[in-house]
């Protein structure tokens, strides 16, 4: 098996980190003015999961995410002007303001939506690949969620049903440690999520979820047996989270050493070393850097500058409209 | 016309939308060999096969969660909820996914999912088996809510719900599933929102849902007898609520009777009251009488059963109170 992943995708799984790194320091600048209400839960610590996944990922194959969610929106493909908009509550967000942060979704780039219940995606994203096997379809499903939700119920029914029916699934968890404020250890007895994958007969594994290249190669894996007919993997990814549960919560339940050995462990620094050290000029990843900031900051403007959402709207899409004479 | 029972005329909507659309499907437990705990798709995996009458494990949030995920990526499934009472185990796949994913991505995908559920009680079947829980549902925007009083609104309403692109709840009533009725042999539809004016009176308006709009018409004959003319109307659907069918008969009676077999305390009835109560405030003679059950767990022994839930006889005495009100 290869253990190395092309300078192209290298690079590409460096982006995706970067972008996301960026993208969730920035709004939690812009919570912090007040430009975003709300709660705001980043995904900073933890990118190497979702660039590592959604890297092998197609358009066509679906996620379903977690309040922690805008880094498996951005990794999907999600564009940063759209996103920022939705954060802020404007008619040009993605959701055009009716979902924000914890609800953001693209279901035209296979983002089935970031989820404020905690394992509520699992079973959609299970259905996902329900959809993909009934009507013959090649994509996957995958769904992400913590630590904390693989106490939930949700989480072992849809891993019974995906391995009974031997769905085309993948079920990543992000192992922070943390389950809001409570510590692994407080909340489940075993040390690796992992573990569950043999009462449901299905392969689980566990990965450094911040070794990008890990990832990458353990959920490519995970992946092509589904879409080849082999059925569900559990990954356990043991990533790390940098701020709070979210924004309000200021983390003096945590470990200092515990804390420091988390900012040490730097999935997108570890990375640079690795592309340094592959031969990749310091000045690509630099031209990136100053890509993605570009990017970002129009974004910013842009989401500063929609239009607030027209309360006469507030009403509208909660059905899809259908007229019986229509059949 | 055919006659049929309640039973074989959703049995019959199944197998049309089973053979007019290929996306369709039926997810629930016991469904296949056994045809479902009562019987209601008996027959249907000799003639569609295991791939599209899916039993699955006894995991209610996954069966239902993967059908919310299932019909959000393009397949449209049939779910069976064995009793209405099951409904908790899987409850935020209902209320916070399927009712609420399109308003949260701001009306960015759809959700065609039908979901069947048997309700009532007078089967001795206690307080887990019996519920009447649409009041919940009908809570909740962004879901639809049938409850078919006979066998042509069994069909019909359900196949307009398979084809609706929203999620459809459909509660079935236990009690009438062995009842015959005419049911036309060509395909057709019955449309949401249309209340059906069962009994033409000038009195006393009956609003009946279910197994009440058979209890509140052996109850009109024998008011008939009395001199008391009783109009009867089955909304047929819950939500949409067709008010204006209500309201128009209210003010023509001035008298208004709810039936329902659900508890009295926040059931539909209150609703149905409170916006008639509104809209024909100038009309009203009396206060308006709600037939319910007691506000108890549903007994065991047959004898506590019938104390609590409502029959011909306590609408004939609700149309009495009425029909006596001094005032």
């Amino acid at each position: 098996m290869e253990n190395q992943v092309s300078s192209e995708i290298a690079l590409q799984l460096y982006e995706l980190m970067v972008r996301i790194r960026k993208f969730e320091q920035a709004v939690v600048n812009l919570f912090a003015r007040g430009k975003i209400p709300g709660f705001l839960h980043t995904y900073i610590g933890e990118e190497a999961v979702a660039a590592g996944v959604c890297a092998n990922l197609t358009i066509k194959d679906k996620i379903t995410s977690t309040h922690r969610g805008h880094g498996h929106m951005i990794a999907k493909g999600g564009r940063f002007d759209k996103a920022m908009a939705e954060l802020f509550g404007k008619s040009t967000g993605y959701n055009k303001g009716k979902g924000g942060s914890m609800h953001i979704a693209e279901p035209d780039l296979g983002m089935l939506g970031a989820n404020a219940i905690v394992s509520a995606g699992i079973p959609i994203a299970t259905g996902a690949a329900l959809t993909a096997q009934y009507l013959g379809e090649d994509w996957v499903g995958v769904a992400f969620f913590g630590d904390g939700a693989s106490n939930e119920g949700g989480f072992h029914e849809s891993l019974n049903l995906a391995s009974v029916w031997n769905l085309p699934a993948v079920y990543v968890c992000e192992n922070n440690e943390f389950a809001e404020s409570t510590p692994r250890w407080q909340h489940q007895k075993i040390k690796d999520v992992a573990i569950r994958a043999q009462a449901y007969d299905i392969p689980g594994v566990i990965v450094d979820g911040n070794d990008v290249e890990a990832v990458y190669f353990c959920a490519r894996e995970a992946i092509e047996r589904a879409r080849s007919g082999g059925g569900p993997t559990l990954i356990e990814a043991k990533t790390t989270r940098w701020r709070g549960h979210h924004e309000a919560d200021n983390q003096s339940y945590r470990d200092k050493e515990e804390f420091q050995t988390a900012l040490d462990n730097d999935a997108i620094a570890r990375w640079e070393i690795v592309l340094l050290s592959r031969g990749i000029p310091q000045a690509i990843l630099g031209e990136i850097n100053a890509r993605v900031e570009k990017e970002l900051n129009e974004a910013i403007e842009y989401a500063d500058q929609s239009p607030l959402p027209d309360p006469a709207d507030a009403r509208a899409d909660i059905f899809t409209p259908f007229e019986l004479e229509e059949i | 016309m055919t006659v049929m029972t309640y039973r074989e005329a959703v049995r019959q909507a199944l197998r049309e939308e089973l053979q007019h659309d290929e996306r369709v499907y039926l997810i629930g437990e016991d469904i296949a060999e056994f045809g479902g705990s009562l019987k209601v798709t008996l027959g249907l995996l000799d003639e569609f096969g295991p791939k599209r009458i899916r039993n699955t494990p006894i995991s209610e949030m996954a069966l239902l969660g993967a059908a919310v995920g299932s019909a959000a990526t393009g397949a449209r499934p049939i779910a069976e909820v064995m009793y209405s009472d099951f409904f908790g185990m899987a409850m935020d796949q209902v209320f916070n996914q399927a009712a609420k994913m399109r308003y949260m991505f701001g009306g960015k995908l759809s959700i065609p999912l039908t979901i069947r559920a048997p309700m009532g009680g007078r089967r001795s079947a206690a307080a887990h088996h019996s519920q009447c829980l649409e009041a919940w549902f009908m809570h909740i925007p962004g879901l639809k809510i049938a409850m078919p009083a006979n066998a042509y609104d069994a069909k019909g309403l359900l196949k307009t719900a398979v084809r609706d692109p929203n999620p459809v709840i459909v509660f079935e009533n236990k009690m009438l599933y062995n009842v015959k009725g005419e049911v036309p042999e060509e395909p057709f539809f019955v449309p949401f929102g249309v209340a059906n004016v069962v009994r033409e009176g000038s009195d006393v308006t009956i609003v009946a849902v279910s197994d009440m709009v058979d209890y509140s018409l052996k109850a009109a004959e024998a008011l008939e007898s009395e001199g008391i003319s009783v109009e009867v109307i089955d909304p047929r659907t819950i939500a949409p609520l067709d008010i204006e069918t209500i309201v128009k008969s209210v003010k023509k009676t001035g008298k208004l009777v709810v039936a329902h077999e659900a508890n009295l305390t926040g059931g539909i009835g209150a609703e149905i009251a409170a916006q008639v109560g509104y809209r024909a405030f100038d009309y009203l003679q009396t206060p308006i009488e709600r037939v319910a059950a007691k506000d108890s767990p549903i007994p065991f022994a047959p004898i506590l059963e019938k104390e609590i839930l409502p029959d011909d006889q306590d609408v004939i005495d609700a149309v009495h109170r009425v029909m006596d009100y001094a005032g």
